[in-house]
């Protein structure tokens, strides 16, 4: 089944320099397995593939049910020097949550995970 | 000892609610008033203003929140921390004092003024003695933009603070404190916390993290569920009622709009962090993965289990540096095709550009409306109303980034149809005050606290 980003997670960005980074946090404590295992750091790479010069680097808080993404390269030299609308990354979270995740019908039904609409 | 004691956030950066420190004083009980200013370039618009007028270079807003939180200082006891002072803290203690005369409260107004975090001076000293202030990024060493360097200041810890409170200051001012020392200090000098005591600092640490941004906290732009957040005309700014043990409830006053919620604390904890494992500031190396949060009540979150850990050799030093100029312009392109006309004029304006000889280091487009932020994950099949397009230019060369301004314009009448929204006139060039962020040994910085009465 696909389900998507958007429907099990909320998120709020920032940055360091030319690094953004994306906090995804599980709306419910069990579906965290889920982006633990789906979200990987090539998965989120792939997804942000030509936004971003650098490389991805993840982070797991098991206790807050997140997980942290460092974006680099990902702000045109980030801060006062970039000329991007989002030069200080703020709506890369909701970027992330663009993302549509391949789980199983089985898994899907167990933990009740909400269908693409 | 206090059982709790309650440490108020009221501003998240210079050019916040400048009514939320009011609010925060007189929408119920707290000790202690937090005010955080400074972001990472502000100290060089500071350094700017501080060379045109010896008498400035701090947070001018300050003055106007101590004026109006004043009959809480003097008349209550609410004491008030703020990293107002940016490059001239001194000043900003003159201009505070100054209130109090006025307001007829000699003697009830003790201002703790820090200093020492200033390392514009002692640059060259500083390199000198071998210390390469590189780019934590770029590993460059500083001596490659010496020339440009407009303002460079340690990020400094509680120990000032806590000593200003110690020496009966009810007014605090620093300049380049980190935005967490700020909530800290006070804690660890009502619980008489040890230096060493890593649990508890970094405890102290993670309610400034929490509450440094203000309302980003509680209800303000927070993305969980955000329709049903209530009354954000009237949002709450964050308190957190502290316990000696390092635990803490973080809440807002009773009446007043947004929300509290284990989600809208969470996304402010995961905000601007790096790696979680390792949180560093001066005084501890704080452990996100460490927290737990807990509902507590409508509008309350406890907060508990936080571990530190020894804090490093170094402290982490601002420093600016010019680096360029810049300017954006934007015009809208309205249906039918509105992107396609948008598009259609920056073909315009690169070969205009381009025909006058102008060289750019950067030029970046974006069509606002149609994938600007998201990029390609936002689709490619837009039918839009309208479009903004968005065009800025960097340059080293202040004349070729003016050139550039006279650009925009003309496209109005001489580029695609439908095209409205440039009302603002020519863009403006700007000068590009750059962040270049270095360690330094903590031996090299004292710091002083001074006492105004």
């Amino acid at each position: 089944m696909k389900v998507r980003l958007l429907d099990i997670a909320h998120a709020r960005s920032g940055d360091k320099g030319d690094t953004a980074n994306v906090g995804v946090i599980a709306l419910k404590p069990e579906w965290f397995p889920i982006l633990e295992r789906e979200l990987t750091e090539k998965r989120v790479a792939d997804h942000f593939h030509g936004m971003i010069n650098g490389g991805v680097q993840r982070y797991v808080l098991p206790n807050l049910s997140a997980l942290n993404f460092l974006l680099h390269g990902a702000l045109d030299g980030g801060g006062t020097l970039s000329l991007k609308t989002d030069a200080q990354g703020k709506v890369y979270s909701t970027a992330l949550l663009r993302m549509v995740l391949d789980v199983s019908d089985d898994e899907a039904t167990r933990l009740k995970l909400p269908e693409v609409k | 000892m206090k059982d709790i004691v309650r440490v108020a956030g009221g501003q998240g950066f210079w050019g916040d609610d400048i009514d939320a420190p009011r609010r925060q004083v007189e929408g119920g009980p707290i000790d202690y008033l937090m005010l955080d200013y400074l972001a990472e370039v502000t100290m060089s618009i500071l350094q700017k203003q501080k060379e045109r007028d010896p008498s400035l270079g701090y947070a001018r807003d300050f003055v106007g929140a101590m004026q109006a939180v004043l009959p809480a200082v003097v008349d209550r006891g609410v004491k008030v921390i703020a990293n107002a002072g940016g490059v001239n803290p001194v000043a900003c203690a003159e201009a505070v004092k100054q209130i109090g005369v006025k307001a007829g409260a000699q003697g009830k107004l003790k201002i703790g003024v820090v200093t020492g975090d200033d390392l514009l001076g002692r640059i060259d000293e500083l390199i000198a003695q071998g210390h390469p202030l590189a780019n934590m990024d770029t590993a460059e060493p500083l001596s490659t933009v010496r020339d440009r360097v407009l303002s460079a200041n340690a990020y400094i810890g509680s120990t000032p603070i806590v000593e200003a409170l110690t020496k009966g200051a009810n007014v605090v001012i620093t300049g380049r404190s980190t935005d967490t020392a700020l909530t800290m200090a006070p804690l660890r000098y009502e619980f008489g916390w040890k230096a060493d005591e890593w649990n508890k600092l970094a405890a102290g640490i993670i309610a400034g993290h929490i509450i440094e941004c203000g309302a980003q906290c509680s209800g303000g732009n927070c993305l969980y569920d955000w329709k049903s957040i209530p009354d954000m005309a009237n949002v709450g700014y964050p308190l957190v009622e502290a316990r000696a043990d390092g635990t803490f409830v973080v809440t807002k006053h009773a009446g007043t709009g947004g929300r509290v919620s284990v989600p809208s604390v969470t996304e402010q904890l995961v905000y601007e962090m790096g790696d979680p494992h390792s949180y560093i500031t001066p005084d501890v190396v704080a452990d996100f993965t460490s927290i737990q949060l807990a509902a507590d009540g409508e509008n309350r979150v406890k907060v508990s289990g936080i571990t530190g850990a020894p804090s490093t050799d170094k402290l982490k030093v601002s420093i600016a540096y010019s680096s360029g100029y810049k300017a954006v312009g934007t015009l809208v392109y309205s249906w039918p095709e509105a992107l396609d006309k948008a598009k259609a004029a920056d073909g315009i304006l690169r070969e205009r550009l381009d025909r006058l000889g102008l060289k750019f280091d950067k030029i970046l487009t974006e069509f606002v409306g149609a994938g600007a932020t998201h990029g390609h994950l936002a689709g490619n099949s837009f039918d839009a109303p309208e479009v903004q397009f968005r065009f800025g230019v960097r340059s080293n060369d202040r004349a070729t980034v003016e050139r550039f301004t006279r650009e925009i314009a003309p496209l109005v009448l001489n580029g695609p149809p439908s095209v409205t929204g440039f009302a603002g006139g020519r863009p403006k060039v700007e000068e590009i005050v750059a962040y270049w962020p270095a360690l330094v040994d903590k031996t090299v910085v004292q710091t002083n606290v001074e006492i105004l009465s």
